[in-house]
Order: structure tokens, then sequence, then C-alpha cells
């Protein structure tokens, strides 16, 4: 219930916070996946930046036909603004079920990405958006597609004293849509899929299926061929690894796959 | 090692040093003697320690008190304007929405955020909107009722 | 709404809840929420090995630690008792020690090795953690049915085959009559192990005064009076010394119904160090550390004529009784035992119970306590023999229910059921439930690819516990009475103090109801203290759905008893015999003189100021009863669940839910309805969420409330109730207790609708937790054998 030891500093810019990082300590922002570790002692920190204030990180806006997300950006806000519904539709579905309430209201897109949870809705919704992500650290600042950012289980593209800062998702996705199963509303995804039509065509997202979100391929290739939405959807389980668990076998989380790609493409419709 | 902290509290001001690792649910009930926020778990899963933060509700188990600097706070000591009870507390009573009454401030307050943003939800829209709040007792009927009811007013 | 419009809050009306004022403005006292003068803080450095022996503990880190006060282990803490057990059905019980910290060997997850005192909670935590423990590990004993078999781990030197203690019970002429059946059913059903989860944790508060020995204990508990008993007893000291107060309790569920070894350990420590001491169980380490509930395995065979009359039921049950035994372990199981009829004429049953350690958290009494198990049995099984026999649920049940004129009615397992009249409650709940119209909701939903489901939970239950010599009989090491203590005060307003200890029960509120129906006093001049061993008599506490039946019944003879003695001295008064009295509203008046009056308040103020009592009366009008029951109540009723199954991935939506009740007369409707409410939920939990999971090794995979799943509103119905009223003739209230009705309702009529849904599909039974993952694959398993 109570976290080890560590120091707290807060930066006002994201050079400070970045400075920081080069000593090691870890980006809080909502602190909606850090601190639940840092109090059941699965993980400690020596230093903590908090960059919930800094200037500029949080926020959303249109640059031409791009919408611009602020890594610090609040699930509440992104689920609610009229930007993201106008343009990555699959995203205000996703943000709005994060969590519950209270946890929309502090956690941040940002962390949410970083932490890259193997159950968490938001990456498969930025494969589903192809999304690029903006990361900052002390040498420069580097832009990374969503599909090479979301490494392994927990593990993403950021280096070690690197910040995410903004995520820039191609605009006008109207057509999207975020499926999810779970047993409870708060839960995590035992599976979800995301789904987005963009410019070259529908990108299909899945969450829960494998250590991280992957696209499905299959799907997308069958969409593109003109494969109805049903049967596009039952290729969903394709290369897929998801593990035997509580919530359910291996197979089943195949076939919730299936399931979850149709009723995003019907809903997305 | 403490870090000075300056926030309002239920329209009071507040200035205090705190360690780094003190959750803001420690800090109201352990500094501020604010005990009427509770902790039922220790993952954010129950919403018992739900306050409201800068006018929304949120979980205070999962913020550092320093985080909260700045911030004006009200708790369920707050909640109630001019010695009166919020209509929320009152329509809890009057439902019988609370057994033991360990959730109840938190389930307060969830609930009453949950009007602010929609003043006129449905039967599912109110049970969907109390999906971070755990109670163990009443089987939420009697909650879900009372909610409804300050909706009719 | 729960308004008196009448401006009445006697018995039958429902008064707003006196308790809930400080509730709902944060002004409840928990026991985290008291400071004391000095106070230090509790944190327990736990064993993460289900089966070890430890080889060395080194605390020398942790007492280097800034701030921290003392490190105990089993060698300093100076306990030599052990966690008592008052559970002993058959004398032949095994009862290993449980100690205080463990001693050389842990037999389970979570079992406390040492305690740290310290200056701040902090502090006592990452002390806790700097405790070096080496342990040897040991073979696991995880599953009974396992842990039963010649060749397992052994937990225990004194229960060979880790075996706990075995009951049996066999009719005579049974073999006879289920030979002969022409029909017999036959389920295995796994009751599955819960986790009761009371929303506030256990929270122990010690204040050792040194100087003259004295112990004020508060506690979050059930069962205030047992813990003064046990403290006094483990640590060796007087029990007039001992004080325990129960605060503001946030739910107990049976979990609170026990003595832990926290509360020795923390008392002792206030003891050694001089400080107050407080320990805040956190919720990892509740799930293992308080106790866990259910998991009962049952092999059922029900036997039956070919029109359906049930004739004779054979089972063997198999109870995890977890590593040691609670205050309580040994009998909930064999309250199962007692309950395996339910409420069907069931002349013959050949019971055998194994109750087994395995190394697992302990088992004991979680709402319902036994009962439910058993009606989900027998619920189970007669939704089994209907489908066997082609026959309707509800005429099967009807058919072979207790009739009406049979009460009091002795049962194959020996009870004798005060009252009852199940029709009724049937045919309200079949109705209110559309359940003749249902098959037309069903294609409906096989039209959208969906299975719908019906399923009929009919239920009796045994409460009011308990008639003393039963549980002498049956091995439990305390009586059954309960307690109350009603003072008038000279002004007229009156103080009860009653032995029961709510935690959420309302009993402040209907206590203060039957003071104002009894006695004329009204309803906002009645105080109701509950919880402290310092004011009130023993009491035995809140559990069993006994509160109202036996303490209500206490309070209600103290009435009586205060009435008596106000009638001499108005007589007295009046200048009349007492016999030419009459009690009205609140006063006793001459019979035919409506102006010769003397209401209960002058009465109280005659009585105080004592010059004018009739010979040989006694000043102040003041009384206590213990209320011994002459018999359990058993309350019952039918309860119907309407599930659709998303036949894509499993998911059971629980669509419509009747529940009719029957708990004899009502004190407060609405609080009654709030019981029901609550039971039905956690029931509905254990049908659909919740399961405590070990894995092969003996770690708890569902060790967060993130794994251990508590629905919230969002996945939960509206439930529609109603009652029947059929009065109990075991007390002068005709009252019965309706704590655990829902809990032991529901899961039955959930699984029994599932069930339904998918019997075309050939499907015949499903487990608990009725999670999606787990029908669609039994869905998939279905198709592929058709």
């Amino acid at each position: 219930m109570i976290p080890e030891a560590f120091d707290y500093v807060r930066a006002s810019s994201v050079d400070e916070a970045l400075a920081a990082m080069a000593h090691g300590a870890r980006p809080l922002a909502g602190g909606h996946s850090l601190v639940p570790a840092l109090k059941l002692r699965l993980a400690s920190e020596d230093t903590l930046v908090d960059i919930a204030r800094v200037p500029g990180l949080a926020g959303i806006s249109v640059d031409g036909s791009t919408l611009v997300i602020g890594a610090t950006t609040r699930h509440h806000d992104v689920a609610t603004s009229a930007d993201v519904a106008a343009h990555a539709t699959a995203l205000a579905a996703a943000a709005g079920g994060v969590g519950d309430q209270m946890v929309r209201n502090r956690g941040t897109i940002g962390g949410s990405l970083a932490q890259n949870d193997p159950h968490g809705d938001l990456p498969a919704v930025m494969l589903a958006l192809g999304a690029e992500l903006v990361l900052r650290s002390a040498s420069g600042t580097r832009t990374v597609a969503a599909d090479d950012f979301f490494v392994d289980y927990y593990t993403t593209a950021l280096a070690d004293g690197e910040l995410l800062t903004q995520i820039r998702i191609p605009g006008g996705q109207t057509q999207g849509a975020y499926a999810k199963f779970n047993r409870r509303a708060m839960d995590w995804a035992i599976v979800g899929a995301a789904v987005s039509k963009g410019a070259d065509g529908w990108r299909v997202g899945l969450t829960g299926v494998g250590p991280v979100a992957v696209r499905a391929a299959g799907v997308e290739q069958a969409l593109a061929a003109g494969a109805s939405a049903a049967d596009a959807a039952g290729k969903a389980g394709e290369g897929t690894a998801p593990q035997d668990g509580l919530d359910g076998s291996a197979e089943y989380k195949r076939h919730l796959a299936c399931v979850m790609v149709r009723r995003a493409l019907e809903s997305a419709a | 090692m403490g870090v000075p902290i300056s926030l309002t509290v239920n329209g009071k001001h507040v200035d205090r040093e705190v360690e780094p690792r003190t959750l803001l649910v420690q800090f109201l009930r352990e500094e501020l003697e604010l005990t009427g926020t509770h902790v039922g778990c220790d993952t954010s899963s129950c919403g018992a320690c739900t306050i409201h933060l800068d006018g929304e509700a949120v979980k205070s188990c999962t913020i550092l008190a320093v985080q909260a600097d700045g911030a004006a706070l009200v708790t369920i000591e707050g909640l109630g304007k001019d010695g009166e009870l919020h209509p929320m507390q009152r329509a809890f009573h009057e439902q019988h929405a609370l057994q033991c009454g360990y959730c109840t401030p938190g389930m307060i307050m969830s609930a009453a955020h949950l009007l602010e943003r929609n003043p006129n939800p449905t039967e599912a829209e109110v049970r969907h909107g109390l999906e971070g709040n755990l109670c163990r007792c009443t089987g939420y009927q009697n909650i879900v009722e009372a909610v409804l009811a300050v909706v009719k007013g | 709404m729960a308004t008196v419009e009448t401006g009445r809050a006697g018995v039958g009306d429902s008064p707003l809840r006196k308790e809930d004022a400080p509730l709902i403005a944060g002004q409840g006292r928990f026991v985290d929420d008291l400071k004391l003068p000095g106070m230090a803080f509790a944190a327990f450095t736990r064993s993460p090995h289900a089966h070890a022996t430890i080889t060395r503990i080194d605390t020398s880190a942790a007492e280097a630690i800034e701030g921290v006060v003392a490190v105990y282990t089993s060698a300093t803490l100076g306990i030599e008792g052990g966690v008592p057990c008052a559970s002993n059905p058959t004398g032949e019980t095994k009862q290993p020690k449980r100690p205080i910290l463990a001693e050389g060997r842990v037999r389970m997850v979570g079992e406390p090795v040492a305690l740290i005192v310290a200056s701040s909670q902090a502090i006592a935590r990452d002390a806790a953690d700097a405790v070096v423990v080496d342990y040897d590990p040991l073979p696991v004993a995880i599953h009974p049915e396992k842990a039963m078999l010649p060749g397992a781990p052994q937990l225990h030197e004194i229960a060979p085959g880790n075996k706990c203690v075995t009951i049996t019970h066999k009719t005579e002429g049974f073999d006879a009559v289920f030979d002969a059946a022409p029909v017999k059913v036959s389920l295995t059903i796994d009751n599955q192990r819960l986790v009761p989860v009371a929303i506030e944790p256990r929270a122990v508060l010690a204040d050792w005064v040194t100087a003259n020995d004295e112990v004020t204990l508060y506690t979050s508990t059930q069962v205030p009076h047992f813990v003064r008993t046990f403290v006094a007893a483990v640590l060796g000291v007087s029990e007039a010394k001992v004080r325990v107060i129960a605060p503001d309790v946030g739910g107990g569920f049976g979990s609170k119904l026990n003595v832990y070894a926290e509360e020795f350990a923390v008392a002792q420590a206030s003891r050694l160090t001089g400080h107050p001491v407080k320990w805040i169980e956190t919720r990892s380490e509740a799930m293992v550390s308080t106790i866990h509930g259910r998991d009962q395995l049952q092999h059922a065979t029900l036997a039956a004529d070919a029109d359906g009359r049930v004739r004779a039921l054979r089972i063997h049950m198999i109870q995890d009784v977890g590593a040691y035994l609670q205050l309580l372990t040994p009998t909930i199981a064999h309250l199962t035992v007692f309950m395996v009829p339910g409420l069907y004429d069931l002349p013959h049953v050949d019971i055998t119970l194994d109750e087994i350690f395995t190394n697992t958290t302990p088992t004991d009494a979680y709402r319902g306590a036994g009962r439910p198990e058993a009606t989900h049995m027998i619920e189970r099984m007669m939704d089994r023999l209907a489908d066997e026999l082609g026959m309707d649920a509800a005429e099967l049940r009807r058919k072979n229910f207790i009739p009406k004129a049979a009460f009091p009615y002795t049962s194959a397992t020996g009870l004798s059921y005060d009252s009852g009249d199940y029709e009724p409650a049937l045919d309200k709940a079949l109705e209110m439930s559309d359940y003749s119209t249902f098959e037309a909701r069903r294609a409906e939903a096989r039209a959208r690819g969906n299975y719908r489901g019906i399923g009929l939970s009919t239920w009796v239950e045994i409460c009011g516990l308990a008639p003393s010599a039963v549980t002498k009989a049956i091995g439990v090491g305390a009586g059954g009475w309960e307690s109350a203590i009603l003072r008038i005060h000279p002004t007229g307003s009156a103080t009860v103090i009653t032995g029961s200890s709510a935690h959420g029960q309302g009993h402040e509120t209907s206590w203060s109801q039957i003071v104002e129906s009894e006695l004329g006093i009204p309803f906002d001049q009645v105080e109701v203290i509950h919880g402290d061993t310092g004011y009130s008599p023993y009491g035995l506490g809140t559990y069993g759905s006994r509160s109202l039946a036996v303490g209500g019944i206490a309070l209600f003879n103290t009435c009586e008893k205060v009435r008596d003695k106000a009638q001499l001295i108005a007589a007295h008064l009046l200048e009349c015999a007492p016999g030419d009295l009459e009690w009205a509203d609140g006063k006793w008046q001459v019979k035919g003189s409506p102006d010769k009056v003397k209401t209960i308040q002058e009465l109280a103020y005659a009585a105080w100021a004592g010059d004018s009592m009739p010979a040989g009366v006694e000043p102040n009008l003041e009384a206590t009863t213990f209320f011994e029951p002459p018999n359990f109540t058993f309350p019952f009723g039918t309860h119907v669940a309407e599930i659709e199954i998303d036949g894509e991935t499993g998911k059971v939506t629980i669509e419509r839910y009747t529940a009719v009740d029957d708990c004899g007369n009502v004190v407060n409707p609405m609080i009654v309805d709030g019981q029901v409410h609550g039971g039905i939920v956690q029931s509905i939990a254990q049908a659909l969420f919740e399961e405590a999971v070990y894995d092969d090794s003996g770690q708890i995979l569902t060790s967060s409330l993130v794994d251990y799943m508590i629905p919230a509103a969002s996945e939960l119905p509206r439930i529609t109730s109603a009652r029947t009223v059929t009065p109990s003739p075991t007390n002068p209230m005709g009252v019965k207790g309706i704590g655990e009705a829902g809990t032991i309702a529901a899961t039955a009529c959930v699984v029994n609708a599932a069930v339904d849904a998918l019997s075309e599909l050939g499907i015949r039974h499903l487990e608990m937790p009725l999670q999606p993952a787990r029908v669609w694959q039994a869905i998939q398993d279905a198709k592929g054998k058709q």
C-alpha cells in the first residue's frame, strides 16, 4: 500500500524532465500505471519526475490533416474531444472505456502507451489509426510509427532517457470503432479490437492476443480484397499468440479476436 | 526530504511538507485528519477513496500528495454547502443506499461527479458511471435509486 | 420511497436509518480513523511459500531501520497458545495448533512470520520487507481430493491423510429405499472457493496500559465478546481487564466472525512495547490472511420415483478447510450436512463429509456459511431430475415441498422446521417473473443468436443461531443465546444495549422500532449501543441471520419485563390492582376509565424518583434479558433468474431477477429489502464472477481486486422482490431472519437458468463461476459432440 521511498522533482519544461531522466528519474504523468505498481512494491524508483504540468505536453489540436495529442492529455479529455471524434473515432470510443470514470480523469494517453500493458486498449488503437509517436531525448526528437513502437511485453521503443511527448494521427478517420471484451466494465480488455479506415484502407489492431498489441494483417488484406466484414474478421486469430490464463484459453482468445473484429467493423460501418 | 505543498481542501488553504511517497489519501486521513475518505484496496479498484480534485472525481489512493500541489480538493466532509447536506448525501439516506457505510463516501463523491457530467442519466448510464466503485452490502440497487432520485429532484 | 409517511416508526414501518447521518457525512468512526497518543504501527512479514521449513530468520536489518520500535518472531513474541478453534463436530476433530507467528514451519502463503512495530506505517512496511527469512520449501497439498490420497504431502502430524474430521449421517432404511428407486440422477458440483472482501479490511488498534495491565482493543469484528474471551485466555490476562470495542465496522459477511492471529499479536505488541499499536490490513494481505469461504466439492445422487417424488439422497462432500482451523471452520460444512434436504419432503439421506487440510488459507463462515452449499446442491439436483423426467422444474418442486400441514416438520437430518408455506411464495415468484410466457423470450433470443434460460431456486435456510443445547450437541464451544439491556431514563428516553454487534444491518434503527412498538417510547428517543464489551452484557455477536430472531427477541422480552414492572408502579400510583389496568399506546390505564392513566414516561420518572414505589419493587425502569432460543427459524422463498448467454462469447447477462422471500414478520421492510438485494448480488457474484484460484504450487493467482472479480453496479440487474409472511412460532415476534437469504438462494437459480439456456445443446451442468471462457468452452464441447 505504501511505496518504497523515492525523490520527487517537478519539471516545468521538457528539457528539465529530460535532464532529470538523464540521471535516472522516471517520468510521472497521471500516475495511474506507475503509482499502483509502486504501492504494491512491484516497482521502485529512486526519483520520479512529474511532467504533468509541463506546458504544451497536454492538449489536442489539428495540424493540417494531422490530429495531434499531447502525451499528458487525460483519457477523459481524449474521449470527449470534438477533434478526436472528428478525426479518430476509434480512439474516442476506446478512451471512453479505459478503466473507470476516476481513472479516465487522471490517466493519460502517453502514460498508457508508454506502459504498453498487453491488455491495454490504446496500443491496439494506435496501430489501427497508423499513429506516429514523437519521442524526445537530450539528443533530439524522433518520430516512431506505432507499428514500431510497441515492441514486446511491457516494452516499447522508448530508449533510456527518452520521453514520449506527442501522438500524431492521420486525420479524417471517421470510420472506426473499438470493440472490447471484458468481464466487468472497469477491467482491462481480455481481447480488444480496434478498426479504422485510413487513406490506405482498413487497419486493424488487436490487444490481448499476445505479449503486445498487433496488427491483424490477415483481416486487413481480406478487407482490401473486398471480403465481407464477417469473412475478414474470421482471420483475426491468425498469427496471434495469446496465453492460456484465468481469463480464458488461447483458443478462446483467438475466437474472441474474430468476434471483436467483426463487431468493431459492423459498428464502424 | 519533505516536499512543500500548498493546496485548498474543502475551501481551506493548507500548507504542509510531505514525504514524496505519501499518497493523497494518506495525506488527507493522517495529516489533515479527514478520515471520511476510506481505503478499501491497493489496486485502484474499489473507489472507496474517491474525492474531487479540481472538480473531478479521482481515486486519491492512486495520486501522490505532491501531485496535488496547487489543487482544490473536496472530500466527503466538504461536499455539503452552508451546513446543508449535498442532495446526493440526502438521497443516500432517504433511499437506504448504505448499510455498513464504508464505501459510501467514495460512492457519493463518484455519484455526485457523475451527475455533474451528465445531469440526466438513464439507469444504465448511472450503473455504468459507477463502474469504478465497489459496494459489498447493498447490491447497488438503492445506490442507483438514490442517484436517480437526485436526477428527479 | 422509504420515508415513514405515517410518522410512526414501530414494528412494520420503514423509518430511515439512524445509523446513516455520520456515515454519509464522513464522520464514521472505523478503526483506522482512530488515533491514540504515542501510537505505533504494525506490519507483518508473511510467508511467500505455501509450505516450507523456516531455517533462519534474520531481523537485524529490519531492526536497524530508523523508526523501528521492535521486531518480533514467535521466539520473542511470548505467546504460547495458538489461534482458537471453537468447533469440534464429532469430538474427534483434529485441531492442530496454529501459532500466532509461524513456529519453524509455514503451511500457507501469507502466514505471518514476523511482526514489526514502527513509528509509521511506511517504516513498518519497509522493515517487514527487510526481515530476511530463509525457507526450505516442502511439497504442497493444494487440492483436497489429492490431499486425501496416500502419499500426499502431509500438513500436520496429528492429522494423517490431511483429514480434519469425517462426519456421517445415514437414515435408517436408506439402502433399501435408495436401491429400489427407479430414477437416479447424479452430479458432481464444485462450490468454489471465495474471498469475503468486506470493503473495510481488518483493522486492529491495541492500547495496553501496562501500569494496570488493562487492554482496550479496537477491532473490526462481528464478535467483540468472543475476541475479549480469547484474547484474555491466550494472552493470560483477566477477562475483566480486556475491553474490546468494535466501532463502525465496514462489512463482515462472516470474515469478521473470527478471532485472528493479528488480534493477539498486535495486543501483545502493545503490551511489550508500551505503545498503542495499530495494524491495518492491506487488501493484498487480506486476500490470503483473512478467511476464505466455501470450497466444497460434492458428489451427489438423488433417487426418485418415476412420478418425480424424491426418496433418497446420497452425497459425499469434501470440504477444503485450508492449512489451519479458524474459529468455526469445521462447523461450516457441518451446517451443509443439516440443510441437504432443502425444503423437500426427502425422507432418506446418506451423507459423508470429509474435511481436509491443504496448503491454502483457512476457510470459515462466509455469508450463508454452509447453507448456500446445500441449497445450490439440492436445487441443481432437482433441476437435473426435472430434466431427466421431462417435468417442469416448478411442478417437480411443488410436488415435493413439505406440505404446510406438516409443520413443525422433522427433516431427515434431524432438524425441526418451525413453519413454512412454500407454494404461495413459488406461485408469486412464477407470476412476477412471467414464467409461463418464458418460451417466447427464449425463442426471440435464439433468433438473435443468443441462448436464454430461466431458473428457479426454492430455498430454505436455518437461521437464528442457535439453541445452546444444539450448539453443544454439534460441538461448538459456545451457546447461542443473546442479550439486551433496556434502561429508561427519568425523562422518558431509553438506552438499549444489545449483545449483537451490527456492521451495516441497521440494529440501531430496528431495535428502536421494537422499543417504540412495545413501550410507546418514540423511535427518536431510543439510543442503541452495541459493539463495546465495556458497556454491554455478554453477547455472541452478529452472524447467521441471528440478530433479530435472537438478539431482537432478547430486547422484546426486556421490553415486556419493563412494561410489567411499570404496571406494578402504575397500579400503585392509580391505587388499583395491576389486573385492573390495560396497556395501550405507551400507557397503563384503568380499564373503562381513560382519565386514570400513567404514561411510560410518567412511570419512568416515578420509578427514578423512587419515593412512591409499591412494596418490594426496586426503583428505576431497567431490565436485562438473556434470550435462549428454543429452536432455529427457517425462512424460505423462491427466486427466479432469467439470463441470456451471448452465443459468440459465452458471456452471461442476468436479464431479470425475481425474489419472493418469507422471513416471517418484518420489523423494517426497507432494511429487509436492502438485505435481500445485497445477499442476492453477493450470490450472483459467486455464480458469475468470483473465484479464489491457487496454482499447483500454492500461490494464489487471484491476489487482488483486479483478478478477484467483485462486480460493480455496471454488471448487475435490477432485482424485483416481494414477500410472503409465515410467522415463526419459535419466538414471540414471529420473526425469522433475512441477512443470508439472498446469498443462499441466488447461485442455484442463476446456474439453473444457464443450464436451461444451453440444454438444447445437451449441456446438463455448469460449474461456477460462469465466466465467459468456461461457458463458451462448454458450448464448443457440446457442439462438438452433436
